[in-house]
């Protein structure tokens, strides 16, 4: 008998998890927006890892024959004041966008997720600290709040990852806490205690995944916010600084000429935006997805 | 100390729950012991502490409840005085447990292969994957067609087959006790019986002792040896089942056995008047006495011991108390 159910193995005892796939994909054809999102995201992954083939300039060479240029052919969104050519640089710009968004992410994401589930499922004293602190946190505006981190730690694109994962991390929290407050008190918690299993495993093995889902969605949710708080302060030079092809940093440095020559700064503002929507679409459709009501 | 039963003894167990509303007591002196490979059948009202003591046992009282005092020796350990990782050896290896309400005592996100072998992964101390046919075949061994069940998750399970899940993992680690805490109660009346019968079967097969936790006198009747009835907290009567149906010398036991309906019975069904006292505040002395029908003085002021009044039977009632037997 056991002989029988060791060979059917592992692709039979996947075969829910691609069946759910499925349903997830057929989800997302249905739903117009999450597939608008997926395309924006996907371009914007694509040009930041091809960015190098995508244009002939370097985003940082400087030709100060050709500077305030208008978009034309050869420059399709113009040049700066330094002559460099502004497509170039917002190609290049993905990189840093991304580079910002996956090590925010993960940071926040970690921190956030840990503390949640720690402080809901230990409770009591634990618990409140560990949630005081966080309304530490929330108490002041975010961006005020990064503002004051750059500036402490030194304007630089490292330090503002750091800054930004720092005020980030507090919704994803509350949400885990939540969760995970929820879940202890379930019965098969109680059951998988009974048979033995330590804090540890309960926590990361069964608490955790139960609990991620929500984190997820908002993470996804919270990436174009990541990416507006970065402009921000790269726009305020408490973030990365020029020559940097950041995005705030683009639109800051095109301010002056705002009047005259547009397209220095509005350029990679549309980029920004885009890329918020994108994120913000593809967040929405993921919960759409994830939400057990709308499934099946 | 000596045990008197050679698996379980459990002695002047006291259990407390600290609410706003004050001070729940629980459990107020529970005793009550088993030997290997016996059933024990716990019975009694809701509220009188039957999953409180199940839990106790394994030491699963969890804030704001707490043990106040009381002796658990297992096998000639005393549990109480356990470190908290010697007790999670203990608990999924040599005790286990089986819950009320098996759909939602399985994680819903894991399938339910994953689960039995995590169990066992914890016994064999290997790694969960390697467990897997070990798994498969404790799902062949309650009857279930293991190919199709590994791999499904709790919600496509009725709740027959989750119990059936359910008693393999519990009886995975091959434990030498499994506490059953109402295993029954949430299904319906042909899975229940099904259920008890794949149960009486395993467990002859296995030899170990089982706690069963019910309110459901037939479901006793037919699977334990010996049964406990509990009331508020307390033991009220402690027999081998045989003398407890037979016999029942406990005012409270006898109005738990008049109320069991019954096909044939043309007597009146009766039940005991009024409910379980709270027990933030219990009632001085014997705490059924409000209810009692025998009530005499000794009884609103002092609480009755738990004495042997013939062979293989306790009971903690005044009436008894001092001839032991004679009413």
């Amino acid at each position: 008998m056991a002989k029988k159910t060791a060979k059917a193995g592992w692709l039979e005892l996947m075969k829910p998890y691609f069946e759910d796939m499925k349903h997830t994909l057929y989800l997302w054809r249905r739903n117009p927006l999450a597939i608008i999102g997926t395309v924006i995201i996907a371009t914007f992954v694509f040009v930041a890892i091809f960015a190098p083939l995508l244009t002939p300039y370097n985003p940082n060479a400087q030709e100060l024959e050709i500077k305030l240029q208008a978009p034309s052919w050869e420059h399709p969104f113009g040049t700066d004041q330094f002559g460099r050519d502004i497509l170039a640089r917002i190609l290049y710009g993905s990189r840093i966008a991304m580079q910002i968004i996956i090590i925010v992410t993960l940071i926040s994401g970690l921190l956030g997720v840990s503390v949640g589930i720690i402080a809901g499922y230990f409770g009591g004293a634990l618990d409140d600290i560990l949630m005081r602190v966080t309304d530490m946190f929330l108490a002041f505006p975010r961006l005020v709040l990064a503002m004051a981190f750059a500036a402490m730690l030194g304007p630089n694109l490292a330090n503002m990852i750091i800054a930004i994962s720092l005020v980030n991390w507090t919704p994803y929290a509350r949400i885990a806490r939540a969760e995970a407050l929820r879940e202890k008190g379930k019965p098969y918690v109680e059951s998988i205690k009974s048979m033995g299993a330590s804090n540890f495993r309960i926590l990361f093995s069964h608490i955790l995944p139960m609990s991620i889902s929500p984190v997820l969605v908002q993470i996804t949710l919270r990436m174009g916010t990541i990416i507006i708080t970065a402009a921000s302060l790269g726009f305020l030079g408490l973030g990365a600084q020029p020559p940097s092809p950041e995005w705030g940093v683009m639109v800051s440095d095109g301010r002056t000429f705002l009047i005259d020559q547009w397209w220095i700064s509005t350029f990679p503002g549309i980029a920004i935006a885009l890329i918020v929507l994108g994120f913000n679409l593809l967040g929405d459709g993921i919960r759409d997805m994830l939400d057990p009501r709308l499934r099946r | 100390m000596e045990m008197r039963g050679n698996l379980l003894d459990v002695s002047n167990l006291n259990v407390v729950f600290y609410t706003y509303r004050g001070v729940i007591q629980a459990l107020n002196g529970v005793e009550f012991w088993m030997n290997k490979g016996e059933r024990l059948g716990v019975v009694g009202e809701t509220g009188c502490g039957k999953s409180v003591t199940s839990r106790s046992v394994m030491r699963l009282i969890e804030d704001p409840g707490k043990i106040l005092s009381g002796n658990i020796y297992f096998e000639g350990k005393d549990l109480m005085k356990l470190r908290e990782s010697e007790m999670r050896k203990l608990r999924g290896n040599e005790i286990s447990m089986i819950f009320q309400e098996p759909n939602s005592s399985l994680n819903p996100v894991m399938n339910v292969g994953f689960q039995i072998a995590e169990v066992l992964g914890k016994k064999n101390k290997s790694m969960i994957k390697k467990q897997y046919p070990a798994a498969a075949e404790m799902l062949d061994f309650v009857g279930m067609d293991s190919d199709r069940v590994m791999g499904m998750f709790p919600h496509e399970l009725s709740g027959g087959m989750a119990q059936r899940v359910m008693i393999a993992m519990g009886l995975a680690p091959k434990p030498k006790l499994l506490i059953a805490d109402e295993p029954t109660s949430a299904l319906d009346v042909t899975i229940q019986a099904q259920i008890l019968e794949l149960l009486d079967g395993l467990v002859s097969e296995l030899g170990n002792a089982v706690m069963m936790v019910s309110h459901d006198m037939g479901v006793i009747a037919e699977f334990c040896d010996k049964v406990l009835v509990m009331y508020a907290g307390n033991s009220a009567e402690y027999a081998s089942t045989e003398k407890l149906f037979s016999n029942p010398m406990h005012p409270y036991t006898k109005g738990l056995l008049k109320a069991v309906p019954r096909i044939g019975r043309t007597d009146e069904l009766q039940a005991i008047k009024g409910t379980v006292p709270d027990l933030v505040d219990p009632p001085p002395g014997c705490r059924f006495h409000k209810r009692c029908q025998h009530t005499m003085d000794i009884c609103k002021k002092e609480r009755p011991p738990f004495v042997e009044v013939e062979d293989e039977h306790h009971v903690a009632c005044h009436l008894f108390a001092e001839k032991g037997g004679e009413k």
